[in-house]
C-alpha cells in the first residue's frame, strides 16, 4: 500500500491536540510507517510554500486543530482545504471554538486595550499596538490581523469530519487513524468521528438520584467530591448531561472531576449551553423566584461555564458574520 | 425621523396547552382586542420549553419571547411550570452575558379562565418590546460584569 500523505496543523490552539497525537505512544511509529508528513509545525520544519506547491487534493488527510482567530489561521485553513481530500476538524477548538472562543464574550477592542494598555505587567506609555504591516529597510513585513470573533473551522471552510475533545482521547485518535489508513469505508461527510452519540451521563457509573434537588452550587476548587455519587447530586456542575460521550470518562471516573464539556453537544442537541440551562432548571430544588435566584447566586458565570468549549457554535454566535 | 413607521416587534410565544393557550382562545372567543405581534406556538407544558427554543427564536430574528404557563400549583403535570421558572431565571442571567436585555424574555402564568389577563399581558409585553426596539444582539455590547477584564 502506498503511504498516505498527511498534514497536521494548529490554528489558535495550545498544542495539546498535537501532544495527544503523540500520546498514542509507540503506535506513532506505525503512523510514521503508514504516512508521509507534509506539514506539522509543532513537530517538524516545513514551509508554507512547499504546501502551496502541492497539487490540489494531494493530501489524503489533514488534521486541523485550533480555532480560526486571525488571517493566517484562515489562509492556512483555505490552503489545506484545497490541498486535502479529507479535512478533519481536530479537537474542541476546531470543532466548536474551544477555550479561545471564550474571547467572544468581549469585543476585539476591549481585548487589545486590556492586553496592550491596562494589564499590570504592561509597560507601554505610547500605547503602541501591533500593526498588520510595517516598513523596515529590507522591505515591508506583515503579521496576521486579528478577527473580531473566534470561529470554528467549519465557519471558514468545508469540514469533512469532526474529532472532538480537549484534547481528543488518544485511543479514539488511533481508531480514527486506523480507519483512514486501512481504507475502511468512512461515514458520510459531516460526521463526528472518535466519539459516541449519547450524552456522557449515559456512560457514567456514578450513583445518581432519580429526581435531583440541588440547593446550591459548590465550586470544585473548594470541594472534595464523593467519588461514587453523581456530581450534580453533590451540587457540583457537571456538563455530563449535555456532553458527547466517547472520552473514556477520564475526568469523571479516573480523576474525580466533573465533566467540563469538551466533547461538545451530543447528537440531536441544538445548543450545549441552553441545554445545560434546561438540565440545571430541572435539577434545582427551589420553587419561587427569590429562592431560585438565591440558589443561582452560587453560579456566578453560567455562560462561561456552559459554553466553555462551544462558544463559536452557540445558537447566538452562529449568526455573527 | 418622525415620519418613520411604528416599529412592530416580532415576538414568539410558547403557550402551555392547558392554561395559557386556552386562555388565549378565550380572549379570542370573547372578542377581546389585543396586539397581534405574538406568533403563538402551542406546547404541552411550559416545562417543555427548552431554552434552546428561546435562543433559536432570537437567532432567527425575534425581538422578544413570551412563555405562558399555568399558575403555581396548577400544572397539569404537577411540576412542569416550576421547571420552567427555574430555567427562566437562569436563562435571563445567561442572556445578560450575551448582551441581551432580560426584558426581552417574559414568563407569565395565565390560566384558562383569564382571557382578559392574557390580552393585558400581551399588550403590555408588546409595548415594552416596542420601547426596547429591534434586537440587534450582535451589535449590543456583551456584559460580563462578574469578571470584567478591566
Amino acid at each position: 500500500m502506498s503511504k498516505l500523505n498527511v498534514a497536521i496543523y494548529w490554528g489558535a490552539a495550545c498544542g495539546g491536540c498535537d501532544v495527544a497525537i503523540l500520546d498514542i505512544h509507540e503506535k506513532v511509529l506505525k503512523v510514521k510507517e503508514a504516512c508521509n508528513f507534509w506539514l506539522w509545525p509543532v513537530a517538524m520544519d516545513f514551509k508554507y510554500k512547499d504546501v502551496e506547491a502541492l497539487a490540489d487534493g494531494f493530501l489524503d488527510l489533514t488534521l486541523f486543530s485550533g480555532a480560526v482567530r486571525n488571517t493566517e489561521n484562515q489562509h492556512i485553513a483555505q490552503l489545506l482545504r484545497k490541498k486535502s481530500k479529507v479535512l478533519v476538524a481536530f479537537g474542541s477548538c476546531a470543532h466548536t471554538g474551544g477555550i479561545p472562543a471564550l474571547a467572544n464574550f468581549y469585543r476585539k477592542e476591549d481585548i487589545l486595550k486590556r492586553v496592550y494598555e491596562e494589564s499590570q505587567s504592561t509597560d507601554n506609555p505610547n500605547k503602541v499596538r501591533p500593526q498588520v504591516s510595517h516598513k523596515v529597510p529590507e522591505g515591508e513585513i506583515e503579521i496576521p490581523a486579528l478577527f473580531d470573533w473566534v470561529k470554528s473551522l467549519d465557519q471558514v471552510v468545508k469540514v469533512d469530519y469532526y474529532v472532538p475533545g480537549c484534547p481528543p482521547n488518544p485511543e479514539r485518535i488511533w481508531e480514527v487513524l486506523l480507519a483512514v489508513v486501512s481504507g475502511a469505508k468512512l461515514p458520510p461527510p459531516g460526521a463526528v468521528l472518535g466519539a459516541g452519540d449519547k450524552a456522557l451521563c449515559d456512560t457514567c457509573e456514578r450513583k445518581r438520584s432519580e429526581e435531583k434537588s440541588i440547593k446550591e452550587f459548590k465550586r470544585i476548587a473548594t470541594t472534595i467530591p464523593d467519588p461514587e455519587l453523581c456530581f450534580l447530586d453533590q451540587g457540583l456542575i457537571c456538563m455530563g448531561p449535555v456532553t458527547r460521550s466517547g472520552c473514556g470518562n477520564q475526568c469523571t471516573v479516573a480523576s474525580n472531576m466533573p465533566c467540563r464539556g469538551c466533547y461538545g453537544q451530543p447528537e440531536g442537541t441544538m445548543d450545549q449551553g441552553a441545554k445545560m440551562v434546561a438540565a440545571i432548571g430541572a435539577a434545582l430544588e427551589a420553587k419561587d423566584p427569590e429562592a431560585i435566584d438565591r440558589a443561582l447566586d452560587s453560579l456566578p458565570d453560567p455562560a462561561g461555564y456552559f459554553y466553555r468549549f462551544s462558544m463559536s457554535t452557540s445558537l447566538l454566535e452562529r449568526r455573527k458574520e | 425621523m418622525e415620519n418613520q413607521e411604528r416599529f412592530e416587534p416580532r415576538i414568539v410565544g410558547f403557550l402551555c396547552r392547558w392554561c395559557t393557550y386556552t386562555g388565549a382562545d378565550l380572549a379570542g372567543t370573547s372578542r377581546i382586542q389585543y396586539q397581534p405581534n405574538v406568533a403563538a406556538i402551542r406546547v404541552m407544558c411550559s416545562g417543555r420549553v427548552d431554552p434552546s427554543f428561546v435562543l433559536q427564536s432570537f437567532a432567527e430574528g425575534a425581538d422578544g419571547v413570551f412563555i405562558g404557563g399555568c399558575h403555581p400549583g396548577d400544572c397539569h403535570y404537577s411540576e412542569g411550570n416550576y421547571k420552567a421558572v427555574r430555567r427562566y431565571r437562569l436563562l435571563l442571567k445567561m442572556l445578560a452575558q450575551f448582551g441581551i436585555d432580560e426584558r426581552r424574555v417574559r414568563l407569565e402564568w395565565v390560566s384558562a379562565s383569564e382571557g382578559e389577563r392574557y390580552a393585558e399581558v400581551i399588550n403590555e409585553f408588546t409595548d415594552s418590546i416596542r420601547t426596547l426596539g429591534p434586537l440587534e444582539w450582535n451589535k449590543e455590547q456583551p456584559v460580563v460584569s462578574e469578571r470584567s477584564i478591566a
